[in-house]
Protein backbone atom coordinates (compact mmCIF):
# COMPACT_ATOMS: atom_id res chain seq x y z
CA UNK A 1 0.00 0.00 0.00
CA UNK A 2 1.45 3.61 -0.31
CA UNK A 3 0.10 6.71 1.56
CA UNK A 4 0.16 9.44 -0.86
CA UNK A 5 -3.39 10.41 -2.12
CA UNK A 6 -3.56 13.12 -4.48
CA UNK A 7 -5.39 16.08 -3.76
CA UNK A 8 -8.79 15.64 -5.37
CA UNK A 9 -8.98 11.97 -3.50
CA UNK A 10 -7.93 9.68 -6.24
CA UNK A 11 -6.51 6.36 -5.31
CA UNK A 12 -3.18 6.76 -4.44
CA UNK A 13 -0.02 5.89 -6.66
CA UNK A 14 1.70 2.47 -5.70
CA UNK A 15 5.39 2.50 -5.11
CA UNK A 16 6.50 -1.35 -5.29
CA UNK A 17 9.84 -2.01 -3.22
CA UNK A 18 9.34 1.48 -1.46
CA UNK A 19 6.09 0.43 0.21
CA UNK A 20 7.30 -2.60 1.43
CA UNK A 21 10.17 -1.43 3.07
CA UNK A 22 7.65 1.32 4.98
CA UNK A 23 5.62 -0.90 6.05
CA UNK A 24 8.67 -2.89 7.85
CA UNK A 25 10.05 -0.32 8.99
CA UNK A 26 6.56 0.42 10.83
CA UNK A 27 6.02 -3.49 11.70
CA UNK A 28 9.86 -2.63 13.32
CA UNK A 29 11.84 -4.88 10.77
CA UNK A 30 12.81 -1.82 8.88
CA UNK A 31 15.99 -3.32 6.52
CA UNK A 32 18.80 -1.66 3.76
CA UNK A 33 20.27 -3.17 0.87
CA UNK A 34 23.73 -4.41 1.25
CA UNK A 35 26.26 -5.34 -1.39
CA UNK A 36 28.98 -7.94 -0.59
CA UNK A 37 31.07 -5.09 -0.67
CA UNK A 38 29.00 -3.51 2.26
CA UNK A 39 27.70 -0.77 0.53
CA UNK A 40 24.18 0.37 1.78
CA UNK A 41 21.51 1.62 -0.16
CA UNK A 42 17.63 1.81 0.28
CA UNK A 43 14.98 0.11 -2.40
CA UNK A 44 13.86 -0.19 -4.48
CA UNK A 45 17.26 -1.34 -5.96
CA UNK A 46 18.64 -3.63 -9.13
CA UNK A 47 22.36 -3.04 -8.60
CA UNK A 48 23.89 -1.23 -5.60
CA UNK A 49 24.49 2.57 -6.91
CA UNK A 50 28.02 2.26 -5.39
CA UNK A 51 29.68 -0.69 -7.20
CA UNK A 52 27.00 -2.10 -9.42
CA UNK A 53 26.88 -5.16 -7.89
CA UNK A 54 23.54 -7.20 -8.61
CA UNK A 55 23.94 -9.44 -5.42
CA UNK A 56 22.11 -7.35 -2.72
CA UNK A 57 20.58 -8.65 0.47
CA UNK A 58 18.33 -7.28 3.30
CA UNK A 59 19.99 -6.43 6.26
CA UNK A 60 18.14 -5.72 9.02
CA UNK A 61 18.59 -1.80 10.70
CA UNK A 62 20.74 -1.31 13.76
CA UNK A 63 17.88 -0.46 16.75
CA UNK A 64 19.62 3.09 17.21
CA UNK A 65 20.92 5.25 14.97
CA UNK A 66 22.90 8.89 15.29
CA UNK A 67 21.48 12.66 13.83
CA UNK A 68 24.34 13.77 11.85
CA UNK A 69 22.68 16.91 10.41
CA UNK A 70 19.32 18.78 11.13
CA UNK A 71 16.84 21.60 10.24
CA UNK A 72 14.17 23.59 11.86
CA UNK A 73 11.50 23.94 8.76
CA UNK A 74 9.37 27.21 9.06
CA UNK A 75 8.15 27.48 5.47
CA UNK A 76 6.75 23.85 4.07
CA UNK A 77 5.56 22.09 1.51
CA UNK A 78 1.76 22.75 1.47
CA UNK A 79 1.75 18.94 2.07
CA UNK A 80 3.35 19.89 5.78
CA UNK A 81 1.17 22.93 5.72
CA UNK A 82 0.03 21.61 9.37
CA UNK A 83 3.15 19.99 10.57
CA UNK A 84 5.54 23.42 10.33
CA UNK A 85 7.44 23.83 12.29
CA UNK A 86 9.37 20.80 12.08
CA UNK A 87 12.56 19.25 12.62
CA UNK A 88 14.02 17.18 9.30
CA UNK A 89 17.01 15.22 10.58
CA UNK A 90 19.24 12.44 8.79
CA UNK A 91 20.33 9.52 10.70
CA UNK A 92 22.62 7.17 10.27
CA UNK A 93 21.53 3.53 10.97
CA UNK A 94 24.51 1.46 10.17
CA UNK A 95 25.12 0.78 6.30
CA UNK A 96 23.10 3.48 5.22
CA UNK A 97 21.71 7.30 6.45
CA UNK A 98 17.83 8.08 6.40
CA UNK A 99 16.27 11.08 6.28
CA UNK A 100 12.90 11.62 8.71
CA UNK A 101 11.50 13.65 10.96
CA UNK A 102 12.21 14.20 14.30
CA UNK A 103 9.50 13.52 16.92
CA UNK A 104 9.51 13.35 20.64
CA UNK A 105 11.54 15.87 21.82
CA UNK A 106 9.93 17.86 24.94
CA UNK A 107 8.65 21.18 24.64
CA UNK A 108 7.93 20.81 20.78
CA UNK A 109 3.57 20.39 19.96
CA UNK A 110 3.99 17.19 17.48
CA UNK A 111 1.55 15.07 18.74
CA UNK A 112 4.04 13.40 20.25
CA UNK A 113 5.13 12.90 24.23
CA UNK A 114 8.54 14.19 25.05
CA UNK A 115 10.72 11.22 25.71
CA UNK A 116 14.36 11.35 25.45
CA UNK A 117 15.16 15.53 26.30
CA UNK A 118 14.93 18.82 24.97
CA UNK A 119 16.76 18.94 21.77
CA UNK A 120 17.53 18.03 18.90
CA UNK A 121 21.80 17.88 18.27
CA UNK A 122 24.33 16.52 15.85
CA UNK A 123 24.83 13.48 18.11
CA UNK A 124 22.06 12.26 19.12
CA UNK A 125 20.60 8.75 19.61
CA UNK A 126 17.43 8.21 18.10
CA UNK A 127 15.15 5.15 17.10
CA UNK A 128 13.07 5.45 13.83
CA UNK A 129 9.90 4.25 12.95
CA UNK A 130 7.09 5.24 10.94
CA UNK A 131 4.57 8.13 11.74
CA UNK A 132 1.61 10.27 10.41
CA UNK A 133 2.05 13.72 8.83
CA UNK A 134 -0.37 16.16 10.42
CA UNK A 135 -1.61 18.13 7.57
CA UNK A 136 -3.20 14.85 5.25
CA UNK A 137 -2.41 12.21 7.62
CA UNK A 138 0.37 10.53 5.02
CA UNK A 139 3.29 8.38 6.48
CA UNK A 140 6.58 9.43 7.35
CA UNK A 141 9.69 8.09 8.52
CA UNK A 142 10.14 9.45 11.82
CA UNK A 143 12.85 9.86 14.80
CA UNK A 144 12.47 9.32 18.17
CA UNK A 145 15.55 10.48 20.71
CA UNK A 146 16.45 8.01 23.16
CA UNK A 147 18.41 7.60 26.23
CA UNK A 148 21.73 6.74 26.00
CA UNK B 1 38.47 20.68 -32.28
CA UNK B 2 38.01 24.09 -32.86
CA UNK B 3 37.53 27.46 -30.53
CA UNK B 4 33.65 28.01 -29.34
CA UNK B 5 33.04 32.27 -28.85
CA UNK B 6 30.82 34.12 -26.92
CA UNK B 7 29.28 35.93 -30.13
CA UNK B 8 26.22 37.84 -27.87
CA UNK B 9 24.26 37.15 -24.72
CA UNK B 10 20.89 38.40 -23.36
CA UNK B 11 18.89 38.36 -20.45
CA UNK B 12 15.23 39.46 -19.32
CA UNK B 13 15.12 41.68 -16.14
CA UNK B 14 14.96 39.43 -13.81
CA UNK B 15 12.28 39.53 -11.66
CA UNK B 16 8.66 38.90 -10.76
CA UNK B 17 6.73 39.32 -14.21
CA UNK B 18 3.82 36.73 -13.16
CA UNK B 19 1.90 37.60 -15.99
CA UNK B 20 4.37 37.30 -18.74
CA UNK B 21 4.82 33.98 -20.18
CA UNK B 22 7.28 32.03 -20.28
CA UNK B 23 7.47 32.53 -24.24
CA UNK B 24 7.25 35.93 -24.07
CA UNK B 25 10.42 35.71 -21.85
CA UNK B 26 12.42 33.55 -23.47
CA UNK B 27 11.91 35.93 -26.50
CA UNK B 28 12.97 38.76 -24.87
CA UNK B 29 16.11 37.30 -23.99
CA UNK B 30 17.42 36.04 -27.49
CA UNK B 31 16.18 38.77 -29.00
CA UNK B 32 18.88 40.55 -26.98
CA UNK B 33 21.29 37.72 -27.97
CA UNK B 34 20.95 38.38 -31.47
CA UNK B 35 21.47 42.33 -31.64
CA UNK B 36 24.26 41.91 -29.29
CA UNK B 37 25.85 38.92 -31.25
CA UNK B 38 25.17 40.64 -34.77
CA UNK B 39 24.26 37.18 -35.77
CA UNK B 40 20.92 36.57 -37.95
CA UNK B 41 18.90 34.55 -37.01
CA UNK B 42 18.90 31.64 -39.99
CA UNK B 43 22.52 30.68 -39.31
CA UNK B 44 20.97 29.52 -35.99
CA UNK B 45 21.73 25.73 -36.09
CA UNK B 46 20.28 23.96 -33.07
CA UNK B 47 18.49 25.65 -30.22
CA UNK B 48 19.93 24.07 -26.84
CA UNK B 49 16.69 25.02 -24.15
CA UNK B 50 16.52 24.92 -20.36
CA UNK B 51 13.68 24.64 -18.48
CA UNK B 52 13.05 23.19 -14.78
CA UNK B 53 9.34 23.40 -13.90
CA UNK B 54 7.10 24.45 -16.78
CA UNK B 55 4.87 21.79 -16.74
CA UNK B 56 4.15 22.68 -13.17
CA UNK B 57 3.99 26.40 -13.22
CA UNK B 58 2.70 27.09 -17.02
CA UNK B 59 1.11 23.31 -17.62
CA UNK B 60 3.62 23.29 -20.29
CA UNK B 61 5.22 20.42 -21.88
CA UNK B 62 7.71 20.49 -24.75
CA UNK B 63 8.89 23.31 -24.39
CA UNK B 64 11.69 24.05 -26.92
CA UNK B 65 9.97 23.92 -30.39
CA UNK B 66 7.53 26.39 -28.76
CA UNK B 67 10.58 28.86 -27.59
CA UNK B 68 12.45 27.95 -31.15
CA UNK B 69 9.21 29.44 -32.42
CA UNK B 70 9.15 32.49 -29.92
CA UNK B 71 13.47 33.20 -30.73
CA UNK B 72 12.47 33.12 -34.39
CA UNK B 73 14.94 30.38 -35.29
CA UNK B 74 13.74 26.79 -37.93
CA UNK B 75 16.15 24.33 -36.33
CA UNK B 76 16.13 21.23 -34.00
CA UNK B 77 15.50 22.77 -30.45
CA UNK B 78 16.27 20.34 -27.37
CA UNK B 79 14.57 21.18 -23.88
CA UNK B 80 17.67 20.37 -21.45
CA UNK B 81 16.31 19.73 -17.31
CA UNK B 82 18.67 19.36 -14.90
CA UNK B 83 16.90 21.32 -11.91
CA UNK B 84 18.44 24.50 -11.05
CA UNK B 85 21.74 23.51 -13.52
CA UNK B 86 18.99 23.06 -16.63
CA UNK B 87 20.57 26.23 -18.50
CA UNK B 88 24.14 24.64 -17.44
CA UNK B 89 23.78 21.73 -19.13
CA UNK B 90 22.28 23.03 -22.08
CA UNK B 91 25.07 25.48 -22.61
CA UNK B 92 27.54 22.67 -22.07
CA UNK B 93 26.05 20.59 -24.70
CA UNK B 94 26.04 23.78 -27.15
CA UNK B 95 30.13 23.73 -26.42
CA UNK B 96 30.36 20.91 -26.86
CA UNK B 97 28.01 20.60 -30.14
CA UNK B 98 30.35 23.71 -31.31
CA UNK B 99 33.69 22.59 -30.69
CA UNK B 100 33.36 18.85 -32.24
CA UNK B 101 32.64 20.82 -35.13
CA UNK B 102 29.28 20.19 -35.72
CA UNK B 103 27.54 23.44 -35.81
CA UNK B 104 29.04 26.75 -36.52
CA UNK B 105 25.89 28.43 -34.58
CA UNK B 106 24.10 27.51 -31.60
CA UNK B 107 21.63 29.27 -29.49
CA UNK B 108 21.70 27.57 -25.38
CA UNK B 109 19.94 29.45 -22.44
CA UNK B 110 16.76 28.51 -20.70
CA UNK B 111 13.79 30.44 -19.30
CA UNK B 112 11.87 29.74 -15.83
CA UNK B 113 8.47 31.25 -14.66
CA UNK B 114 7.65 31.26 -11.62
CA UNK B 115 5.99 34.16 -9.65
CA UNK B 116 2.80 33.26 -11.05
CA UNK B 117 2.69 30.04 -8.25
CA UNK B 118 2.22 31.11 -4.64
CA UNK B 119 5.07 30.75 -2.08
CA UNK B 120 3.53 27.17 -1.15
CA UNK B 121 3.18 25.98 -5.10
CA UNK B 122 6.68 27.35 -5.74
CA UNK B 123 8.00 25.39 -2.57
CA UNK B 124 6.48 21.86 -3.68
CA UNK B 125 7.65 22.64 -7.72
CA UNK B 126 11.36 23.47 -6.07
CA UNK B 127 11.28 20.46 -4.26
CA UNK B 128 10.49 18.15 -6.73
CA UNK B 129 14.38 18.01 -7.26
CA UNK B 130 15.26 16.50 -4.40
CA UNK B 131 14.26 12.13 -3.91
CA UNK B 132 10.88 12.17 -3.84
CA UNK B 133 10.14 8.65 -2.03
CA UNK B 134 12.92 8.66 0.66
CA UNK B 135 13.43 12.88 0.96
CA UNK B 136 10.23 14.77 -0.09
CA UNK B 137 8.28 12.72 2.09
CA UNK B 138 10.34 13.25 5.35
CA UNK B 139 9.65 16.56 4.96
CA UNK B 140 12.82 18.37 3.19
CA UNK B 141 11.55 21.46 1.46
CA UNK B 142 14.73 23.18 -1.30
CA UNK B 143 15.75 25.07 1.41
CA UNK B 144 15.88 22.06 3.92
CA UNK B 145 18.07 20.35 2.27
CA UNK B 146 20.82 23.31 2.08
CA UNK B 147 19.92 23.71 5.77
CA UNK B 148 20.55 20.40 6.42
CA UNK B 149 24.50 20.80 4.37
CA UNK B 150 25.01 24.17 6.64
CA UNK B 151 24.46 22.09 9.97
CA UNK B 152 26.86 19.75 9.13
CA UNK B 153 29.14 22.22 7.74
CA UNK B 154 28.48 24.63 10.92
CA UNK B 155 29.44 21.00 12.91
CA UNK B 156 32.37 19.96 10.89
CA UNK B 157 34.22 23.33 10.13
CA UNK B 158 32.85 25.92 12.05
CA UNK B 159 31.32 28.82 11.46
CA UNK B 160 28.00 30.81 12.11
CA UNK B 161 25.45 32.54 11.00
CA UNK B 162 27.03 35.95 10.84
CA UNK B 163 29.91 34.39 8.22
CA UNK B 164 26.78 33.45 5.71
CA UNK B 165 25.02 37.06 6.33
CA UNK B 166 28.23 38.65 4.88
CA UNK B 167 28.11 36.65 1.84
CA UNK B 168 24.43 37.99 1.28
CA UNK B 169 25.28 41.21 2.03
CA UNK B 170 28.36 41.41 -0.39
CA UNK B 171 25.72 39.89 -3.10
CA UNK B 172 23.50 42.48 -2.54
CA UNK B 173 25.47 45.61 -2.56
CA UNK B 174 27.15 43.94 -6.26
CA UNK B 175 23.55 43.75 -7.57
CA UNK B 176 23.01 47.72 -6.55
CA UNK B 177 24.23 48.76 -10.24
CA UNK B 178 23.23 45.37 -12.62
CA UNK B 179 19.93 46.73 -14.32
CA UNK B 180 19.23 43.07 -14.83
CA UNK B 181 18.85 42.24 -10.77
CA UNK B 182 15.88 41.33 -8.83
CA UNK B 183 16.74 43.36 -5.56
CA UNK B 184 18.40 46.13 -5.92
CA UNK B 185 18.81 47.31 -2.75
CA UNK B 186 21.65 46.72 0.30
CA UNK B 187 21.25 44.21 3.41
CA UNK B 188 23.10 44.70 6.12
CA UNK B 189 24.62 42.13 8.24
CA UNK B 190 21.89 43.35 10.91
CA UNK B 191 18.99 42.97 8.83
CA UNK B 192 20.55 39.44 7.65
CA UNK B 193 20.56 38.47 11.17
CA UNK B 194 17.27 39.13 12.70
CA UNK B 195 15.29 37.99 9.55
CA UNK B 196 12.90 35.36 10.22
CA UNK B 197 13.85 31.80 9.84
CA UNK B 198 13.31 29.50 6.45
CA UNK B 199 14.58 26.67 7.22
CA UNK B 200 17.30 26.71 10.43
CA UNK B 201 19.81 27.90 10.30
CA UNK B 202 19.18 29.33 7.14
CA UNK B 203 16.59 32.86 7.64
CA UNK B 204 15.36 35.10 4.55
CA UNK B 205 18.08 36.54 3.88
CA UNK B 206 20.58 33.32 3.33
CA UNK B 207 17.95 32.24 0.41
CA UNK B 208 17.47 33.20 -3.07
CA UNK B 209 14.29 34.75 -4.06
CA UNK B 210 11.71 33.01 -6.54
CA UNK B 211 11.95 34.54 -9.85
CA UNK B 212 11.15 35.06 -13.37
CA UNK B 213 13.24 35.44 -16.02
CA UNK B 214 15.23 34.17 -19.44
CA UNK B 215 18.47 33.84 -20.47
CA UNK B 216 19.83 33.34 -24.33
CA UNK B 217 23.66 33.30 -25.37
CA UNK B 218 24.62 32.89 -29.10
CA UNK B 219 27.60 30.44 -29.75
CA UNK B 220 29.68 30.49 -32.21
CA UNK B 221 32.98 28.59 -33.22
CA UNK B 222 36.06 30.53 -33.79
CA UNK B 223 36.04 30.05 -37.41
CA UNK B 224 31.94 31.47 -37.96
CA UNK B 225 33.68 34.25 -35.68
CA UNK B 226 36.15 35.47 -38.25
CA UNK B 227 34.58 34.89 -41.27
CA UNK B 228 31.75 36.58 -39.83
CA UNK B 229 33.97 39.46 -38.52
CA UNK B 230 31.79 39.11 -34.99
CA UNK B 231 33.52 41.13 -32.62
CA UNK B 232 33.32 38.04 -30.00
CA UNK B 233 36.37 38.32 -27.36
CA UNK B 234 35.51 36.10 -25.47
CA UNK B 235 35.99 32.09 -25.69
CA UNK B 236 34.67 29.00 -23.80
CA UNK B 237 38.02 27.28 -23.04
CA UNK B 238 36.49 24.64 -20.40
CA UNK B 239 33.63 22.84 -19.86
CA UNK B 240 33.03 20.02 -16.89
CA UNK B 241 29.94 18.27 -15.71
CA UNK B 242 29.68 16.48 -12.37
CA UNK B 243 26.71 13.73 -10.70
CA UNK B 244 26.24 12.82 -7.41
CA UNK B 245 23.87 10.44 -5.27
CA UNK B 246 20.33 12.53 -5.77
CA UNK B 247 19.49 12.19 -1.82
CA UNK B 248 21.65 14.51 0.15
CA UNK B 249 21.40 11.15 2.46
CA UNK B 250 23.35 9.18 0.08
CA UNK B 251 26.53 11.38 -0.10
CA UNK B 252 29.76 10.32 0.82
CA UNK B 253 29.91 14.13 2.54
CA UNK B 254 26.89 16.58 3.97
CA UNK B 255 29.19 19.38 3.96
CA UNK B 256 30.82 19.12 0.61
CA UNK B 257 29.75 18.91 -2.98
CA UNK B 258 31.88 16.17 -4.84
CA UNK B 259 30.14 16.59 -7.96
CA UNK B 260 31.23 20.30 -8.26
CA UNK B 261 34.15 19.29 -7.91
CA UNK B 262 34.38 16.59 -10.83
CA UNK B 263 33.15 19.85 -12.86
CA UNK B 264 35.93 21.33 -11.78
CA UNK B 265 39.15 19.64 -12.41
CA UNK B 266 37.37 18.58 -15.84
CA UNK B 267 36.76 22.10 -16.78
CA UNK B 268 39.79 23.45 -15.66
CA UNK B 269 41.74 20.53 -17.66
CA UNK B 270 39.60 21.31 -20.19
CA UNK B 271 40.98 24.21 -20.07
CA UNK B 272 44.45 24.38 -19.32
CA UNK B 273 44.23 26.14 -15.96
CA UNK B 274 44.06 25.78 -12.77
CA UNK B 275 42.71 28.10 -9.41
CA UNK B 276 44.91 30.07 -9.14
CA UNK B 277 44.74 31.44 -12.59
CA UNK B 278 40.94 32.66 -12.22
CA UNK B 279 40.55 36.12 -11.74
CA UNK B 280 36.65 36.07 -11.07
CA UNK B 281 33.95 33.83 -11.12
CA UNK B 282 29.57 33.21 -10.92
CA UNK B 283 28.97 30.73 -8.84
CA UNK B 284 25.54 29.39 -7.50
CA UNK B 285 24.79 30.68 -4.64
CA UNK B 286 20.72 29.61 -4.72
CA UNK B 287 21.53 29.68 -0.62
CA UNK B 288 24.72 31.84 1.17
CA UNK B 289 26.02 28.10 1.91
CA UNK B 290 26.54 27.60 -1.34
CA UNK B 291 28.47 30.30 -2.10
CA UNK B 292 30.65 28.47 0.88
CA UNK B 293 30.38 25.17 -0.47
CA UNK B 294 30.90 26.57 -4.19
CA UNK B 295 34.41 28.07 -3.72
CA UNK B 296 35.61 25.10 -2.11
CA UNK B 297 35.09 22.92 -4.94
CA UNK B 298 36.50 25.19 -7.60
CA UNK B 299 39.73 25.68 -5.42
CA UNK B 300 39.23 29.32 -4.13
CA UNK B 301 39.89 28.01 -0.63
CA UNK B 302 40.61 24.85 1.25
CA UNK B 303 37.62 22.50 3.09
CA UNK B 304 36.02 24.11 5.68
CA UNK B 305 38.16 27.54 5.11
CA UNK B 306 35.31 28.98 2.27
CA UNK B 307 32.74 30.12 5.21
CA UNK B 308 34.73 33.19 6.03
CA UNK B 309 35.57 33.71 2.80
CA UNK B 310 32.74 37.05 2.37
CA UNK B 311 33.63 38.40 5.99
CA UNK B 312 37.53 38.62 4.88
CA UNK B 313 36.88 40.36 1.74
CA UNK B 314 38.65 37.63 -0.44
CA UNK B 315 35.13 37.52 -2.74
CA UNK B 316 34.03 40.98 -2.42
CA UNK B 317 34.27 43.50 -5.38
CA UNK B 318 37.44 44.57 -4.37
CA UNK B 319 38.97 41.10 -2.67
CA UNK B 320 41.59 38.68 -4.76
CA UNK B 321 39.25 36.65 -6.53
CA UNK B 322 35.90 38.78 -6.65
CA UNK B 323 32.90 35.95 -6.50
CA UNK B 324 29.27 36.99 -7.99
CA UNK B 325 29.53 40.55 -8.99
CA UNK B 326 26.40 39.86 -11.09
CA UNK B 327 24.37 39.87 -7.42
CA UNK B 328 24.49 36.21 -7.69
CA UNK B 329 20.93 33.97 -7.32
CA UNK B 330 20.84 35.53 -3.90
CA UNK B 331 20.17 39.16 -4.93
CA UNK B 332 20.25 38.80 -8.84
CA UNK B 333 17.85 36.30 -8.75
CA UNK B 334 17.18 32.80 -9.77
CA UNK B 335 14.61 31.85 -12.17
CA UNK B 336 15.69 28.02 -12.02
CA UNK B 337 15.86 26.72 -15.86
CA UNK B 338 17.60 30.26 -17.24
CA UNK B 339 20.11 30.70 -14.23
CA UNK B 340 23.60 28.16 -16.08
CA UNK B 341 22.97 31.12 -19.21
CA UNK B 342 22.39 33.80 -17.24
CA UNK B 343 26.29 33.29 -15.36
CA UNK B 344 27.88 33.24 -18.88
CA UNK B 345 25.97 35.99 -19.96
CA UNK B 346 27.01 38.02 -16.40
CA UNK B 347 30.93 36.58 -17.31
CA UNK B 348 31.01 37.65 -20.45
CA UNK B 349 30.30 41.20 -19.86
CA UNK B 350 32.05 41.20 -17.04
CA UNK B 351 35.06 40.46 -19.11
CA UNK B 352 34.10 42.36 -21.99
CA UNK B 353 34.17 44.93 -20.05
CA UNK B 354 30.69 46.26 -20.15
CA UNK B 355 29.16 45.14 -17.30
CA UNK B 356 28.39 47.94 -15.09
CA UNK B 357 30.85 46.44 -12.25
CA UNK B 358 33.35 45.64 -14.70
CA UNK B 359 35.62 48.56 -13.03
CA UNK B 360 36.30 46.18 -10.26
CA UNK B 361 38.14 44.22 -12.32
CA UNK B 362 39.41 45.66 -15.35
CA UNK B 363 42.41 43.14 -15.94
CA UNK B 364 40.64 40.30 -15.60
CA UNK B 365 40.99 37.42 -18.44
CA UNK B 366 39.18 34.19 -17.05
CA UNK B 367 36.29 33.75 -15.62
CA UNK B 368 34.25 30.88 -14.35
CA UNK B 369 30.72 30.14 -14.01
CA UNK B 370 29.56 27.31 -11.12
CA UNK B 371 26.09 26.15 -12.05
CA UNK B 372 24.42 23.26 -9.64
CA UNK B 373 21.30 21.48 -9.76
CA UNK B 374 19.28 20.23 -6.77
CA UNK B 375 21.60 19.93 -3.21
CA UNK B 376 24.56 19.73 -6.41
CA UNK B 377 23.34 16.05 -7.39
CA UNK B 378 24.70 18.24 -10.85
CA UNK B 379 27.29 20.35 -11.41
CA UNK B 380 28.45 22.33 -14.40
CA UNK B 381 31.15 24.57 -14.23
CA UNK B 382 32.57 26.39 -17.30
CA UNK B 383 35.80 28.21 -18.05
CA UNK B 384 35.95 31.82 -19.86
CA UNK B 385 38.67 33.77 -21.28
CA UNK B 386 39.59 36.91 -22.93
CA UNK B 387 41.01 35.38 -26.27
CA UNK B 388 41.71 38.56 -27.75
Amino acid sequence: MSDEATADGAAPTANAGYDEWIDALADGTGYALVCPEGHGSLPPRRVCPECGSSSLAEEPLPDRGEIETFTVVHVPSPRFADDAPYTTAVARFGPVRLTGIVRGVDGVDDGDEGAGGDAVAVGTTVEVGVGERETDGGRIVTFRPVGT
Amino acid sequence: MTGVRVAGVGLTRFGSHPERTGRDLFAEAADRAFADAGVDRDAVEELNYGNFMGALAEHQGHQAPLMAEAAGVRCPATRYESACASAGVAVREAVRTVSAGDADVVVAGGMERMTNLDTAGATEGLAIAADDLFEVRAGVTFPGAYALMATAYFEAHGGEREDLAHVASKNHENALPNEYAQFRKEVSIEEALSAPPIAEPLHLYDACPITDGASALVLVSEEYAAEADLDAPVAVTGTGQGTDRLALADRAELAATPAADAAATAAYDDAGIGPADVDLAEVHDCFTIAEVLAIESLGFAEPGEGITAARDGLTTADGDRPVNLSGGLKAKGHPVGATGGSQIAELTRLLRGDHPNSEHVPDAEVGVAHNAGGTVASAVVHVLEVAE
